[in-house]
């Protein structure tokens, strides 16, 4: 039997501590929906979501229920529209976005991911008519999300796509007053099977449905290694470890019994510190509870690697399938503890950048000033791109230039998605850079140095 | 299926009482009970057996939350599993 501590210390955890499945993510393939007329292809699209997915909030929430533990989202993604859609005869994809937004409501779902396209080595025609579509899609929908892959370590980067990813980022913002670009990733080496949004698709590799899920906990790590203050960095790792165990098996259980009652298999959990503007749900709390006056601070990079190799490490053995970007998020305006940081200038964009060498996915949330070059947007896209490649990881970007706003001001994005200080961008200009185009070829994978 | 109800608040008297014939009341068996008093906040947990509970497990976790509100206890029951996935290998 269970003893009364560790049902206590469950308690707090999802009490006082924000323990939580971050998201059930249902993928589903839209492979078979395509066809020539767009009213009979939206109708497809529409018809298999709704029907795969009918039962999904529903279930999450009995299980919420049956368990005692909060599932904050509910979420579909879908193979990318560019290659569902792509024998479809019509310039404007703004369409399908609609029907994905249309079905969305329909199961209750709060985001959809998958108005994407993969583009790392080039585009095909029905690419370049996704990403025209994007700042319109964007600007028309609400929960519909957006992703495009621009480079892997195995294709290079393709710098066309990067340049004119710079300019739909720009459009984006402009025609939404920045939030569209809250709901677009720009991605080097993007993850089929990654549940949480806004880079969520459902890759060509994968099943015809499937579930994956995604948990979080940054609030039961900090408490944690409150306990263990002032001892080595190695105890701290260890700490780190048995805690990012407890909370991927839960995460298991809630997958598995997902997939049970939804007659759907069951993909990957995404073992991911993700954190919420909630006070007590913050990846910086954690690097500060190491030992740094404030995230930011010289050490911040390090202190992530450590952070982030345990999680990998505790919740590896606690599932019998992970995947996903699984790691330690660090989306500026999700995170009470980076806003502080970026707000009293202790956090930089290139601080941010260093970071994301080292844990998972890349520069997120960052709002911009509003009169940044759709060069300069590229040129930290092909930053971020580069640490990816080289790398071999994940890295994206979802950065919010923000029209009529300057550094220092600070802009509201609503619910889960925050609030942020805009921070400052180097001013020297990458244009002629951007502007030559082509590709970065794929690097060598020896003589690493 | 069994279940934990756990029970926590400040002590006064007939928490048991009241919370046990809640259960008698909804058709749930109580197996085991450990109770304490750490400090002045009364804590309780119950392993149950909810197979003959009349009502569904949602309504029964309402019911005891909404009681529990009303005399000022955070009272909780979940599915068993996930302690034992959480603390188990």
């Amino acid at each position: 039997m269970i003893t009364t501590s560790e049902i206590l210390e469950t308690i707090e955890m999802i009490s006082q501590q924000h323990l939580d499945i971050r998201t059930i993510t249902m993928g589903v393939s839209l492979r078979d929906c395509g066809h020539p007329d767009v009213k009979l292809c939206c109708d497809k699209i529409y018809g298999k979501i709704t029907r795969r997915a009918e039962r999904l909030v529903k279930t999450g929430e009995d299980i919420e229920r049956e368990f005692g533990i909060p599932i904050v989202n509910k979420r579909v993604s879908v193979t990318p529209i560019a290659i569902a859609c792509e024998a479809c005869e019509t310039e404007d994809y703004v369409p399908f976005a609609e029907t994905l937004d249309r079905a969305a409501k329909t199961v209750g779902v709060n985001f959809i991911g998958g108005f994407s396209a993969l583009v790392q080595k080039g585009f095909t025609q029905g690419d370049r008519k996704l990403i025209r579509a994007i700042p319109e899609a964007l600007a028309v929908t609400e929960r519909v999300c957006s992703s495009v892959n621009v480079g892997s370590t195995r294709a290079g980067i393709n710098m066309d796509a990067v340049a004119l990813m710079g300019q739909t980022v720009i459009k984006t913002a402009e025609i939404s007053q920045g939030q569209g670009c809250a709901k677009l990733v720009v991605f080097c080496n993007a993850v089929e099977d990654n549940p949480f949004m806004a880079g969520a698709f459902h890759g060509v590799g994968e099943p015809e449905c499937v579930i994956n899920v995604g948990v979080s906990g940054p609030g039961v790590v900090h408490s944690a290694l409150k306990k263990c203050a002032g001892q080595p960095l190695n105890v701290a790792a260890e700490v780190i470890k048995k805690t990012a165990f407890r909370v991927t098996r839960m995460g298991e259980l809630v997958a598995q019994e997902a997939s049970r009652r939804l007659g759907v298999p069951f993909g990957i959990v995404d073992l991911s510190l993700a954190p919420t503007p909630a006070v007590g749900d913050s990846v910086a709390d954690i690097l500060e509870e190491l030992g740094l006056e404030s995230v930011g601070a010289p050490g911040t990079t390090a202190a992530l690697a450590m952070l982030n190799d345990a999680v990998k490490k505790g919740g590896v053995m606690a599932s019998s399938n992970v995947g996903g970007l699984s790691g330690a998020f660090i989306p500026v305006s999700e995170d009470a503890g980076m806003i502080r940081a970026a707000a009293a200038g202790r956090l930089t964009i290139e601080k941010l950048e260093a970071m994301t060498c080292v844990c998972s996915v890349g520069l997120d949330m960052i709002a911009l000033p509003g009169d940044t070059t759709a060069e300069t947007v590229s040129a930290i896209i092909a930053d971020e791109a580069a640490i990816g490649m080289i790398n071999q990881k994940t890295t994206a970007v979802r950065v919010i230039p923000v029209p009529g706003k300057t550094v220092g001001d600070f802009v509201d994005f609503g619910g889960l998605l925050g609030r942020a200080p805009v921070m400052g961008v180097n001013p020297a200009s990458p244009a002629v850079f951007i502007h030559r185009g082509g590709r970065i070829p794929a690097p060598i994978n020896s003589l690493k140095n | 299926m069994k279940a934990i109800v756990t029970v926590i608040g400040k002590d006064t008297v007939g928490i048991i009482a009241n919370v046990c014939s809640l259960l008698a009341q909804n058709g749930v068996n109580v197996l085991d009970i450990s109770q304490t008093v750490m400090r002045e906040y009364f804590t309780m947990i119950m392993l149950v057996e909810t197979a003959g509970c009349k009502v569904d497990f949602a309504a029964l976790a309402d019911i005891l939350r909404k009681d529990g509100q009303e005399h000022g206890l955070d009272i909780r029951i979940q599915r068993e599993d996930i302690f034992e996935a959480m603390h188990r290998i």
